[in-house]
């Protein structure tokens, strides 16, 4: 690939041109590689070892039928149903329960739906301020990992079958040998720890064994790049609402962690422009690899991940917010003092209504930064709000885990108890954790599959889901959200606040009794932490509703005034103490290296560090921006590649301190100048049958002293590799497929988004009108919010049922979801801007598919859906090939997995799983319409705008889909489509989409883009 | 003016000198009534039946598996099966085109390639009528489902799709190339019947032959079934690959949506049919010794026709180019410059290559008169008309609308086992056909004897039923 010669040509191209990707813009003869690979994929199911679905076939047979038929016992205690009384529980009709998934110890917040006892989808808590009831891919995907077959199924001593009392007993022996030494020989291992429960039934067990200590370890949530000085002590919460300016300092805060949704919610707030020239936010983005943060960027400016803090300090100068000394070393690019004074004037012109949010990835220093900038403007207590971190453990995982290897290297640990996570695999692989834990004496880990930890402990015990165990945990903001479960465990398993408590013992107390006697005393002022939590009448009364709820109203950092504190009164100074090692305690810290080629660690955007490898859903949604499915690669800036001479699907051996790592390339556009970011959590070898093996693990890279980034990275390029994409290299051809504007283009000329294609008159068409009397369905979806997250995608593949088909058939152009999101960029290759489409069925008026189907298979309804009918499709495949959005999925073979018995569970019963040979796509979750029309038959009135939602819909963080009766001129969605912002594509076809589209809007900085540049194509009939 | 003259006719004569009726009866009947099977017919049977195992194989596989195991994609939703349909389905244009039309326009020189291609039409419809129904996801249901009949549900096939038109233009095309051959093929297995040794053989082409006794009415109503059975099958051979263009004519594609489909679809019918004849019969020929029927003439006026509709096709390439340019449609534009320049241009240059270029050695009579010529051109023109389906159908669909939905299409094995599985069922049923059956059909071929044209006034005296020695009765 030529870079200058793409170079060249996007220079001599005028105006917006958008391009998808560098191997289009290269024009990169693929003739080559047809001849190269004419022959190639052939046969593969015979042969592949990855077989996946061959094995699943052959697994299906040995898979315990004995879990599954047990599943369906609901638990013994009550638990109270979201919106209607158990007593309703009617087939058919699911119930939904509040409940909160785990995740990096923060909770997000969840809407489980049950059928007969049967969790099948969750969804966002509506009422819960960290949801909202939109939900992260995670949450989404959550079901998935109930019913994955590859669950542990019980407990196991040496690799040999056991039970949960065998173990109690044998470890509870080992804690009664450790009292002698007031337990200076334990250790327990946590994930970072948010539930007051499980902190207070630590802090019972280590004052029983008052020698014994606990570490944490979380490589993606609980880890910052220390350099050797201290985690800041208090949390920022970000109020993204009241922020006309915000500035991101290497921070993918609409992308990435437990704040994301909450925080998507808030900046798309700002970002709707419902008339034209109406308010908008403006976000800068300095960041080194780009992001779902750095895509919605107005103006993004690369920046290795170690020159940030340079850039940081100087723009604090400049608003007068200290020092500017930066970090020695840094190199800030020669435009960058003009970044820095544009963005502090925006910024003094805002006071206290601007933000600067530092990364989770840049050092302590940083965050300071920030901090005293947000003093200074004046935002903290508007637009942010600091107060005492949420975590129970310690924000410096490294120096906690270290501190732990330390010890057992030292012989000091016999008995080590790990409650989740996976630090065999996870662990900085400096530390040689997986080296030291096999010289401790009694080791026991508690986890959902038999992983690489599992497998070097003495005991595995089969972890609980959190569907399936009662908890409490507390989301980012500080909420007090109860876990309540919806199924009894479906292989016995047991949680980590049960597991503690045995060891209390208190083994005999189900996991509700522990939740609920933790909050009558924390009610009651008895516990050590306190809390301003409201009794109402009784306290029966009050756990009610916050069961049914899902939380403990008046928690939140949001509900407070600005500057009330996160968490309670008292709970830092408690939780502080028992938190082992301050920074660097053993071992030496190095400073990173500011010199050399950057490498950048990510944790992957979809199975994070690999503890969702064993997730399909995950593993085959593809990933923001570069729709990578199944694959980690190393990105890097077409000037890197072109300097090193790589291109993508090049696989080149990383060498750094010493270590080597091999990865497929991957150039990516907007990426920083010599720097590589890989990704980390592929490559397990014990994660399961999906993710067993899939791609390269980075972690073989990454070092205590620098998680996140650090110099000094060597690449040699050692072959090629093949990497499936959902969308292939392409640009937009110039085709109006998103319509982008600036906010003074469209207040100037708000008829310049229709102005970019013909659409023909309605009546252009030989049959006659039909008349919509009673509902007419529609769609619209902002791509002016629309970050390109991905919720939808995972949403609708839980909703319909939507199976998955395995790397290789992602890259033969298999893939089944329903909805896709297009990603097309604009302008060059080094700092482009992004846009973002989500592409369900667009519901045609004059369908071409209809037009084309032999069998009458997919028909027009008379609410205006384009309906299929699976059971009268023969699989002519005419209806794709005429489909000019080609959003119609085929089953080429049987890829529903019908031999898994906890799948069967899984699936929502109100739709058909599709079997091979037959064409499905999006039907606007039809089953939900029809559930919703069937109530308001009964209650004999219409259905409400808003009523019903659409799976894509209710999971959207950012609000950006809209669905409704456009016959109902005051539905939303009817509003939304009569802006002058709404278009369909490929209009001009005369297809008449009922999905539509509202044209992105940006809001530039004229100091750094010259109104000149912001013109758009000239419209093309 | 110097030659003016109809009826000096200096061309070659399309039967060789020296042939009497008994001669004539000879030659071609023995090529079936022996014992003795020449060693080439193993040859070629026994490769032809191995690709038919081949397609066999194939065919359980993909019941088993289903479609994922050829290459179709989304957005490539047809590719070699569709491809390969129409391919067939154009091969079998020539068989009717001979018998019927070259018939209705009394030109002679069809009578004796027309039995073998009328069979070569018949088979390679048999070969194209696979495809639809296996290339479906479900063709246990696609079998009957797309037919219009009457259920308990009231479901009738949705009429306004091209494939329901597919349907109906196919069948009634098979069954009518079916009853034209069959119908011609009743006074030869008469006379195979009498001339026959074998109690078995002498039973079978009896019941075959449907008590062909040669009698005057006989012929008479031969002669009126024939001419009834060509002026039917006349239309069909335009109107089968008009519906079959529909398929892509009708569609919103850009490269599919064009209406010059129909001519240009028949057209390319015409001129890989004539191709395919011209394959089969200059092996044939030579391997029979069959020289003096089926003379240079006819392989002179079969390149011909063939230069003739390879132009007609090229003609249609270049309206493709024209509207594609001139409607100045950006999709249309796209496609042409994707058509030509975009991953697969290849095959457009080699399509090009094989059916205008080298077609163009045409011209010369040299190169008609030289059977290696002749037969690497028609061998040329099958793969370029395989080609052009490939061109239309993958290009077009590979690269549509949506620049994000668009996607490479790469062939598997069995998409390949598939269709040279087919070239198998074919090259079997073709060499049963010619070792069990007239491959040129005796009594017209006597008909074209000067004995028999100085007798023609008196129809039912050519009409030709034989005593055992082969005499005229």
């Amino acid at each position: 690939m030529d870079f200058s010669e793409i170079r060249t040509r996007l220079e001599g191209l005028d105006g917006r041109t958008y391009w998808r990707s560098l191997d289009e813009l290269s024009g990169t003869p693929e003739f080559q590689e047809f001849l190269h690979r004419e022959f190639p994929s052939q046969a593969a199911e015979f042969t592949d070892p990855k077989g996946r679905r061959d094995f699943l076939r052959l697994m299906g047979a040995s898979i315990a039928l004995a879990g599954a038929t047990a599943c369906t016992r609901q638990p013994a205690e009550k638990i109270v149903p979201y919106v209607r009384q158990p007593e309703e529980l009617v087939p058919g009709r699911p119930l939904f329960y509040a409940t909160a998934m785990p995740l990096g110890g923060y909770g997000m917040p969840l809407l489980a739906e049950s059928h007969m006892g049967r969790p099948t989808k969750t969804e966002g808590n509506p009422e819960h301020p960290a949801s909202l009831g939109a939900t992260d891919i995670y949450g989404q995907a959550a079901i998935l990992d109930l019913y994955d077959p590859d669950r542990s199924r019980t407990v196991l001593d040496r690799g040999d079958v056991s039970t949960w009392s065998t173990f109690v007993t044998a470890f509870r022996n080992q804690l009664n040998a450790q009292a002698a030494t007031q337990g200076a020989g334990l250790r327990i291992l946590t994930e970072q720890v948010t539930s007051p429960t499980l902190a207070d039934q630590i802090q019972t067990l280590l004052q029983a064994y008052p020698g014994a200590k606990w570490h944490q370890w979380d490589p993606v949530f609980g880890v910052m790049q220390t350099s050797g000085s201290a985690v800041p002590a208090e949390q920022a919460t970000y109020r993204l609402d009241q922020a006309d300016i915000v500035v991101s300092l290497d921070a993918d805060f609409l992308g990435f962690g437990p704040a994301a949704v909450r925080a998507q919610k808030d900046f798309a707030k700002r970002r709707r422009v419902d008339h034209p020239g109406a308010d908008m936010n403006r976000l800068y983005v300095v960041e080194p690899t780009l992001t779902v943060t750095g895509g919605k960027a107005d103006h993004r400016l690369p920046l290795k991940a170690r020159d940030v803090h340079a850039f940081a300090a100087a723009l604090a100068g400049a608003v007068g917010a200290g020092s500017s000394a930066g970090a020695p070393g840094a190199e800030l690019p020669a435009d960058a003092a003009k970044w820095i004074s544009a963005i502090a004037t925006d910024l003094q012109a805002h006071r206290g209504k601007s933000v600067i949010i530092a990364g989770d990835k840049q050092p302590p220093a940083v965050h300071a930064i920030a901090r005293a900038m947000n003093e200074a403007l004046g935002n903290a207590g508007t637009t942010v709000t600091y107060g005492a971190p949420v975590a129970r453990t310690n924000a410096d995982g490294v120096a906690s885990l270290r501190e732990l290897v330390g010890d057992m290297a030292a012989g000091r640990v016999e008995v080590l108890l790990i409650l989740g996570g996976n630090p065999v695999f996870t662990a900085p692989i400096d530390l040689g954790f997986a080296h030291q834990l096999q010289k401790v004496a009694l080791r026991a880990h508690l986890s959902q599959t038999v992983d690489e930890t599992s497998d070097l402990c003495h005991w595995h015990i089969n972890e609980a889901h959190f569907l399936e165990a009662w908890g409490d945990i507390r989301s980012f903001d500080g909420t007090v959200t109860l876990q309540q479960p919806l199924i009894a465990p479906l292989y016995g398993g047991k949680s980590a606040l049960e597991v503690i408590a045995a060891l209390n013992g208190q083994g005999d107390k189900s996991g509700l009794d522990l939740v609920r006697d933790y909050w009558m005393r924390g009610v009651a002022g008895q516990t050590a932490d306190s809390w301003n939590v409201t009794v109402g009448e009784t306290f029966d009364k009050t756990w009610r509703q916050a069961l049914h709820d899902g939380f403990i109203a008046g928690t939140s950092a949001f509900d407070a005034a600005a500057s009330a504190p996160v968490a309670p009164a008292g709970a830092a100074p408690t939780a502080a103490p028992a938190v082992a090692g301050p920074v660097g305690t053993s071992g030496t810290t190095q400073a990173p290296s500011m010199t050399g080629l950057e490498i950048i660690f990510r944790p992957d955007p979809t199975i994070l560090d690999g503890r969702f490898a064993n997730n399909g859903w995950l593993q085959e949604l593809p990933k923001p921006l570069t729709k990578i499915t199944w694959d980690a690669v190393a990105y890097m800036s077409a000037h890197t590649a072109e300097r090193l001479g790589l291109q993508s699907r090049d696989l080149v051996t990383l060498s750094y301190r010493g270590r080597q790592q091999q990865m497929p390339v991957w150039v990516q556009p907007g990426h920083v100048d010599e720097s590589v970011t890989v990704h980390f959590g592929y490559g397990r070898p014990k994660a399961g049958r999906v993710g067993s093996n899939v791609g390269f693990n980075a972690f073989t890279l990454r070092h205590a002293d620098a998680p996140w980034f650090d110099g000094g990275l060597e690449i040699s390029k050692t072959g090629t590799y093949d990497i499936s994409t959902t969308q292939v290299h392409h640009s937009m051809e110039g085709r109006h497929l998103v319509r982008a504007v600036t906010r003074e283009q469209y207040a100037a000329h708000p008829e310049s988004v229709h102005a970019m294609a013909h659409t023909p008159a309605p009546d252009m068409t030989l049959y006659p009108k039909f008349e919509y009397n009673g509902y007419k369905w529609g769609m619209a979806i902002d791509t002016a919010t629309c970050t390109g997250c991905s919720v939808c995608i995972i949403a609708c593949q839980s909703e319909n049922n939507i199976a998955i088909v395995g790397k290789e058939y992602v890259g033969r152009g298999r893939e089944m979801h329903w909805l896709r999101v297009d990603t097309y960029y604009a302008g060059n290759i080094d700092t482009p801007e992004t846009y973002h489409q989500p592409v369900p069925c667009m519901q045609c008026e004059n369908a071409p598919c209809e037009q084309v189907c032999p069998v009458a298979a997919t028909t027009h309804s008379a609410e205006g859906l384009n309906d299929m009918v699976y059971n009268r499709c023969v699989g002519t495949r005419y209806c794709s090939n005429n489909c000019p959005y080609k959003v119609r999925r085929f089953n080429f073979l049987l890829y529903s997995d019908y031999s898994t018995p906890s799948f069967d569970m899984m699936r929502n019963p109100d739709v058909t799983v599709r079997s091979r040979g037959v064409m499905e796509k999006c039907t606007y979750c039809v089953q939900r319409i029809n559930h919703v029309r069937g109530d308001a038959k009964t209650e004999g009135r219409s259905i409400r705008d808003g009523e019903i939602q659409t799976a894509c819909e209710q999971a959207c963080p950012s609000d950006a889909i809209v669905f409704g009766d456009l016959n109902d001129p005051n539905s939303r969605v009817s509003k939304l489509k009569a802006q002058e912002r709404n278009y369909g594509i490929l209009e001009d076809l005369n297809t008449r989409p009922r999905t539509t589209y509202l044209a992105a809007v940006r809001n530039p900085n004229p100091a750094l883009e010259p109104a000149a540049t912001q013109t758009s194509q000239p419209a093309r009939h | 003016m110097a030659d003016t003259s109809y009826h000096v006719d200096k061309r070659p004569p399309v039967i060789g000198p020296g042939h009497t009726f008994k001669t004539i009866t000879d030659k071609i009947g023995s090529i079936v009534l022996t014992p003795h099977t020449p060693m080439a017919w193993f040859v070629v049977t026994f490769i032809g039946f191995n690709l038919l195992l081949v397609l066999t194989v194939s065919l359980v596989y993909l019941l088993l598996k289903g479609v994922g195991i050829w290459g179709t994609n989304i957005p490539v939703g047809w590719a070699f099966p569709i491809i390969n349909f129409v391919w067939w389905i154009g091969i079998g244009h020539a068989g009717t085109l001979i018998s019927a039309i070259l018939l209705l326009f009394k030109q002679d020189w069809r009578t004796s390639i027309n039995r073998f291609a009328e069979a070569m039409t018949l088979f390679a419809v048999a070969c194209a009528a696979i495809f639809p129904i296996i290339h479906t996801g479900r063709p246990w249901l696609a079998a009957y489902w797309l037919f219009p009949y009457p259920n308990t549900m009231s479901l009738w096939p949705n009429f306004k799709s091209p494939l329901i038109w597919d349907v109906f233009a196919v069948s009634t095309y098979a069954i009518v190339s079916l009853l034209f051959w069959y119908t011609g093929l009743i006074p030869d297995l008469a006379t195979f019947r009498d001339k026959a040794k074998h109690n078995i053989s002498k039973r079978i082409y009896g019941v075959l032959a449907l008590g062909w006794r040669g009698s005057a009415r006989h012929w008479e109503r031969y002669e009126k079934a024939t001419l009834l059975l060509a002026g039917l099958s006349t239309p069909l051979v335009l109107s089968v690959h008009t519906v079959v263009s529909f398929d892509f004519a009708v569609a919103v594609l850009p490269g599919w949506h064009a209406t010059i489909f129909p001519p240009y679809f028949v057209a390319g019918a015409v001129y890989a049919g004539f191709a395919m004849v011209l394959t089969l019969a200059i092996p044939l020929r030579k391997l029979y010794g069959v020289e003096d029927f089926i003379t240079m003439r006819h392989i002179d006026n079969m390149a011909k026709v063939m230069l003739v509709t390879g132009l007609i096709v090229v003609y249609g390439y270049a309206c493709e180019m024209f509207y594609g340019w001139y409607s100045a449609n950006q999709y249309e534009r796209f496609m042409l410059i994707n058509r030509t320049t975009g991953p697969y241009g290849w095959s457009y240059w080699m399509l090009l290559l094989c059916n205008f270029i080298v077609p163009q050695l045409m011209w010369s009579r040299r190169m008609r008169h030289n059977l290696l010529a002749v037969f690497i051109v028609a061998m040329f023109v099958n793969v370029g008309m395989w080609l052009e389906r490939f061109v239309i159908v993958v290009t077009s669909l590979h690269r549509d609308f949506l620049p994000s939905s668009w996607d490479m299409y790469y062939p598997t094995v069995w998409d390949f086992s598939t269709f040279f599985g087919t070239i198998g069922l074919f090259l079997t049923l073709f060499f049963l056909f010619v070792r069990v059956l007239p491959m040129i059909a005796i009594f017209e071929m006597r008909m074209l004897l000067p004995t028999a044209a100085t007798a023609h006034g008196e129809a039912g005296e050519v009409g030709i039923v034989e005593d055992e020695n082969g005499e005229v009765r």
